[in-house]
Formats: C-alpha cells, sequence, structure tokens
C-alpha cells in the first residue's frame, strides 16, 4: 500500500460522501454528480487493487494478514457498483443517501485496511 | 411505480435504513468469514456469535424489504435479537473483556463500527412500528401478488 495514496483515497471517499448527503437532503435525484463521484470512488479502489498486488514484489509487504486485507478490498470494490445499481432503478432522493452510504463505508475499510497492511494493533 | 411500491415496506427513508443493514450483513459477514477461515480456534465462542450475527443481519435485512405480516414478525423478531445481542455482548466485554479475546460486531456496544449496530436496530425497531401491514395486508397475506396484480 502507498499511504499517501491511500489518504488520498480515503479523503476522495469522504468528500464524495459529503456531496451525496448533500443532495440527498436538497432533494436532488441521483445525478451526474453524485453516481459520478461513487464512481470516481471505484476507480481508485480499482487503482488500490493493482497497488496493493504489485506492492510485494516491490519490497512493501503488508505487515498484516493478507486475506483479512483483501476480503476488505474486494468487499469495498463490490460497494459502489451495488449503490450505484440501486441509484439507477431506485430513482428517488433516498438513493442519494445509499451513495453516501457506500462510499463512507469505503472510506472506513480503507482505513482498516491501511492498518492491518501497516500496522499490527491486534 | 405504483406497482413496485406495493411490493415493498422499504419506502423512502426506510430504503436508507435497508441500505444501511445491507452494508452491516456485509461487515459481519466479511469479518465471521475471515475469522473462521484463518483463526477459528482462537475463540470459538466469539467467532461463532460473530457468524450468527451475520445471518441474523441477512436475514434483518431482507424482512425488512418484503412485505406482508410474516416478514414483519421476522423483522421485528431478527431486530430484537440484534438489540438484545449488542446490549448483553456490549455488557458483558465492557465488564470482563477477556471473555471475548476477539472482537465481534457487537464487542463494546458495537464501537468497532461507529456504534451503528447499537443504533440501527432501534431505528428499526421505529420504522417497523410506523409500517405495520394494513388491514388489507394482513388479508391478502401469503398471496401479495393479488395485490399488486404483478405475479412473480
Amino acid at each position: 500500500m502507498i499511504e499517501w495514496f491511500t489518504w488520498v483515497q480515503v479523503v476522495v471517499a469522504c468528500v464524495a460522501g459529503l456531496v451525496c448527503v448533500v443532495a440527498g437532503f436538497a432533494r436532488k435525484l441521483p445525478n451526474d454528480v453524485t453516481v459520478g463521484a461513487t464512481a470516481l470512488v471505484l476507480v481508485l479502489l480499482l487503482v488500490q487493487l493493482v497497488v496493493a498486488i504489485v506492492a510485494p514484489f516491490v519490497g512493501n509487504p503488508p505487515t498484516g494478514n493478507v486475506v483479512e486485507f483483501y476480503i476488505y478490498l474486494v468487499s469495498a470494490i463490490l460497494l459502489p457498483p451495488l449503490a450505484v445499481v440501486w441509484a439507477l432503478v431506485d430513482r428517488t432522493r433516498w438513493s442519494n443517501l445509499v451513495l453516501a452510504a457506500s462510499v463512507f463505508a469505503v472510506a472506513v475499510m480503507v482505513y482498516r485496511m491501511l492498518q492491518i497492511w501497516t500496522v499490527q494493533v491486534a | 411505480m405504483m406497482v413496485t411500491q406495493k411490493s415493498t415496506r422499504a419506502v423512502g427513508l426506510g430504503r436508507v435504513l435497508v441500505a444501511v443493514y445491507a452494508l452491516l450483513a456485509l461487515a459481519a459477514t466479511g469479518r465471521s468469514v475471515f475469522q473462521i477461515a484463518e483463526q477459528f480456534s482462537e475463540a470459538p465462542l466469539a467467532y461463532t456469535l460473530s457468524a450468527l450475527s451475520a445471518v441474523v443481519y441477512i436475514v434483518a435485512t431482507v424482512a425488512l424489504v418484503k412485505r406482508g405480516t410474516t416478514s414483519y414478525a421476522v423483522a421485528w423478531a431478527t431486530i430484537s435479537f440484534e438489540l438484545a445481542g449488542v446490549l448483553i455482548v456490549g455488557l458483558v466485554t465492557a465488564l470482563d473483556p477477556a471473555l471475548f479475546p476477539d472482537d465481534t460486531v457487537w464487542s463494546f456496544f458495537g464501537r468497532g463500527y461507529g456504534f451503528v449496530p447499537l443504533l440501527l436496530p432501534v431505528l428499526g425497531m421505529i420504522w417497523l412500528a410506523r409500517t405495520r401491514p394494513t388491514a388489507a395486508e394482513r388479508a391478502h397475506d401469503g398471496e401479495p401478488e393479488s395485490v399488486t396484480g404483478l405475479p412473480e
């Protein structure tokens, strides 16, 4: 894992979540901005997947459990597409909050992934 | 649109509730799969509980989505179970952490999950109380297709 990139990812996911929350409470339907922000979170996750596969070969192995790391990463990658499908099926403002919930969850999971990779608390 | 709304209890804010339930179901399942696959012998009780809570969250999510008196009752049962679980396990872990050597979703009242496991059953119960099945639904229970006019 590249630490600065991971933090960028966490910040982007949080900002995307806030954008979706604001859109939801502003009674906006899911639109290019909220779905696009969620898609951006997904793109960064896919970059993270490539980084995670390559990093051990260039002297950056995880300190924690690799299986746990990938359970988090694969689950996180599934969330944005599922939320976007939800938003496409359910064209109401509530779907923006569903998008927000998915990207906030991604932010937490990415932070947890960083912990597994770098520091072992448990 | 009217038809799809009638086939589910999850309308409006309830949809967000269902989405968060699905997230928690995913979180509990992911953790439980990892714990059982990698380190089951370390803490069988905690990990069995993790798996049980994962299943209950999945059932609760489905029951919240489906309409009808049966799923309404199932939703109440599973959500009550979750509230009891988070309160009991939360209390036990707070009093004697040694009993649960590793975390479950309910440890310390769901602290590892931003206390969402403590908050969610309460919100779920409020939601269920506000969306009781109507008399028409009760009359047609068992064959909801006749209400929506859309056989599956």
